[in-house]
């Protein structure tokens, strides 16, 4: 048992889950999730905070980040086994994350908590949505909370799967297309500092499609650690794209596992963007290809500055076989800023007639910002066909003379060259608006002077 | 328009040019000759402002002004365009983006307002119709994919898009077939005017029969070691390079000796 009594927030979360547990909060769960709790609770216990001993952590290292004292968003009111109390979202924050004429169902959260409301009209027949607060307590949905042992060796996915509370519950019935898409906004903010655990839950049934963007913005004066666990199941025929677009500001350290179950014929797509802001951000995708002639296309963006520290660790888990999976980051490293990419591929011996693409391209603008990029591929099957490609690069001194000498000034040529080598990925997104907007947060972020 | 006074430049701490003068006025179109190696084209990038070169003595003046002073971009902005010998792909830049973006900076800074979406889009069908280049080009990204003679091509568009005072095409006849030389030549017989000038590097003779030059030049070891008419160019043309080497080395021994 590793104890970390030098890590305040390792005391905070361990009293917090005694307390929770010890109370009445939790005893209108299924025993299985409250066990499913237990369970979760122990392995992190066990293994408390990751440091740079442990394989998936070594190039990301969050000692620095885990020196102050948070306290933990909405246990009270677990304890008690009631609702958190709605607060109203900071309207000027609502303001960063909206997508410029996007016409879609608007849901914002404070805190990880969502108060019920939607703008942009009710949500068509056949796409629900809930609180987790009230979807755990429901015996139907229980189920969908209580595989905390998928969790047990990533740290801050175990600590959601004890502590969580509060988050999304979305379900899409079979068959169903959404007219529009779905965008989550979560805001964060706090006067002092906090941990907000968020759960959130996604059931996209048989043949029914939907594109969900989630925004992440924060504000206050209060640092806030946002520990967020998403399952996503893709059930069979069923199409999901989900863009995720990280703005949090400094004071942010923002932890996201992700995990895609998909079925069989399903099509998962995901964009990620990360751009400056939020010190530490550190993202886990896993899609879990469980089924035969799934397709999943993986895409990110960071844009890293100040001393940012953002880690993309992606997992594509071929199960079954005749499917494809095709993965694009790419990386544009400004000022002190360190970038870690660590793309796992593994192909299971049923796997076969796998295709398995995976390109990670760097632009590594100063001199002292840092990249690590890793890609891992493990391949137990025999007839498939994988492939994959790093690069960590510098500016063209020759395309820059180029432009400049058409009259194109340093700065904007260098602009311009940024959003060339994310237009790989930024063309991609099938939304206009949202390449548009995702375009416009890049150019934003391109400091005059970056070196 | 263009003063060059002993210009000496080096790459590296290698001496590329060694004493270039040469003055260029409105209206007129000089060709510069030399064999291969003998500072052609380290001339075209030292008057762009190629950063790696360094100019260790004289000056050049481009419109009264100190030209060496000014940055890449400013050059550009004042007016001196350089058609590239090896024009850059830029994979996802817009060809036309890029000249919107070209242009603009350049009108800033001559205090001319910005050119609206319609004035553009016309004036880009006008020259892409002047020098023959094909519109589905326009619209991709910048050079890249393009076929080399595509490339000059659009060498000749932007310079008809941005409408520079001074020209200077770098071997914009290497690697182009007749017909394509032949439009790309059409394309700068159309855009000489009393107000503009042209300078032309080449290897060969043959894009001289295209362009009329007024002057020829031969750069020989970062020198101008002879100028003449374009009849210099057809005498090169038939008795090479040797016979001005032997001549200019002939020269430097004369001098040595008298020393």
């Amino acid at each position: 048992m590793t104890q970390q009594p030098a890590i305040p927030l390792y005391e905070e979360v361990v009293n917090g889950y005694h307390k929770l547990s010890a109370s009445g909060g939790t005893k209108r769960e299924s025993s299985d999730l409250r066990k499913a709790r237990q369970t979760a609770f122990e392995k992190f216990r066990e293994q408390g905070f990751p440091t740079i001993r442990n394989e998936d952590w070594k190039f990301t290292n969050i000692t620095r980040f885990l020196k102050e004292e948070f306290t933990i968003e909405g246990l009270d009111a677990a304890i008690e086994g009631v609702p958190a109390p709605v607060v109203v979202a900071d309207p000027v924050l609502v303001e960063k994350a909206v997508v410029p004429s996007l016409d879609c169902y608007q849901v914002v959260l404070v805190n990880g908590v969502w108060d019920g409301t939607i703008a942009g009209g009710s949500l068509p027949a056949g796409v629900e949505l809930m609180t987790v607060a009230a979807a755990r307590q429901d015996p139907a949905l229980s189920a969908f909370f209580e595989r905390s042992a998928e969790y047990g060796n990533h740290h801050f996915a175990a600590l959601n799967a004890a502590l969580f509370s509060d988050g999304l519950f979305l379900r899409v019935d079979a068959g169903v297309t959404a007219d529009r898409p779905l965008h989550f906004i979560h805001t964060y903010s706090t006067s002092q500092n906090l941990l907000v655990q968020p759960r959130h839950v996604w059931v996209i049934n048989r043949n029914a499609e939907i594109s969900v963007i989630e925004s992440v913005v924060s504000g206050g004066q209060g640092k806030i650690w946002v520990n967020g666990l998403t399952e996503i199941v893709v059930h069979t025929d069923a199409r999901l794209s989900h863009t995720m677009i990280q703005t949090a500001s400094a004071g942010v350290r923002l932890v996201q596992h992700t995990t895609v179950r998909q079925r069989k014929q399903s099509l998962y797509n995901n964009f990620t963007f990360t751009l400056p802001g939020a010190e530490l951000v550190r993202n886990d995708l896993h899609a879990r290809l469980e089924e035969s002639h799934t397709e999943s296309h993986l895409y990110g963006l960071y844009l890293t500055a100040g001393q940012q520290l953002v880690d993309n660790h992606t997992l594509v888990d071929h199960q079954k076989p005749n499917c494809q999976s095709n993965e694009l980051y790419k990386g544009v490293l400004l000022e002190q800023s360190t970038g870690v990419f660590n793309g796992k591929v593994f192909v299971h011996k049923d796997a076969q007639k796998t295709n398995a693409f995976q390109q990670n391209n760097n632009l590594v603008i100063s001199n002292k910002a840092t990249i690590d990029s890793k890609p891992q591929l493990e391949i137990f099957a025999d007839d498939v066909k994988c492939s994959h490609g790093s690069t960590v690069g510098q500016f063209s001194e020759d395309s820059l003379f180029y432009l400049r000498a058409r009259g194109i000034g340093e700065e904007t040529a260098k602009a311009l060259m940024i959003n060339a080598f994310a237009f790989d990925v930024t063309e991609k997104i099938k939304i206009p608006e949202v390449e548009v907007h995702i375009n416009e947060l890049i150019s934003y972020h391109i400091p005059s002077a970056h070196a | 328009m263009l003063i060059i006074k002993n210009l000496h430049a080096e790459v590296e701490e290698k001496q590329i040019l060694k004493g270039i003068n040469l003055s260029v006025n409105a209206g007129e179109v000089h060709a510069i000759m030399g064999p291969n190696g003998s500072g052609k084209s380290s001339l075209a990038s030292v008057l762009a402002g190629r950063e790696n070169y360094q100019v260790t003595e004289g000056e050049v003046l481009f419109n009264g002004q100190n030209l060496l002073d000014m940055k890449p971009e400013v050059r550009a902005r004042e007016g001196l365009f350089l058609a590239f010998q090896y024009p850059i792909e830029i994979p996802g830049v817009s060809n036309i983006n890029f000249l919107k973006t070209a242009l603009s900076e350049i009108r800033a800074h001559k205090n001319l307002p910005p050119m609206d979406a319609k004035e553009f889009l016309r004036l880009s069908r006008e020259k892409q119709k002047l020098v023959e280049f094909d519109a589905q080009l326009v619209n991709r990204s910048l050079n890249e994919g393009f076929s080399g003679g595509e490339k000059k091509r659009n060498e000749i568009f932007q310079l008809a898009m941005l409408e520079p005072t001074l020209s200077i095409l770098d071997e914009t006849d290497s690697g182009l077939d007749i017909d394509a030389l032949r439009i790309v030549s059409k394309g700068v017989n159309k855009l000489r005017s009393s107000n503009n000038a042209f300078i032309m590097i080449t290897h060969y003779q043959r894009l001289l029969d295209y362009i009329v030059p007024d002057f020829v030049h031969v750069l020989y070891d970062g020198r101008i070691v002879k100028s003449g008419t374009k009849e210099l160019a057809l005498e090169l043309e038939e008795k090479g390079y040797d016979w001005l080497k032997e001549e200019v080395h002939a020269k430097d021994a004369r001098e040595k000796a008298a020393i």
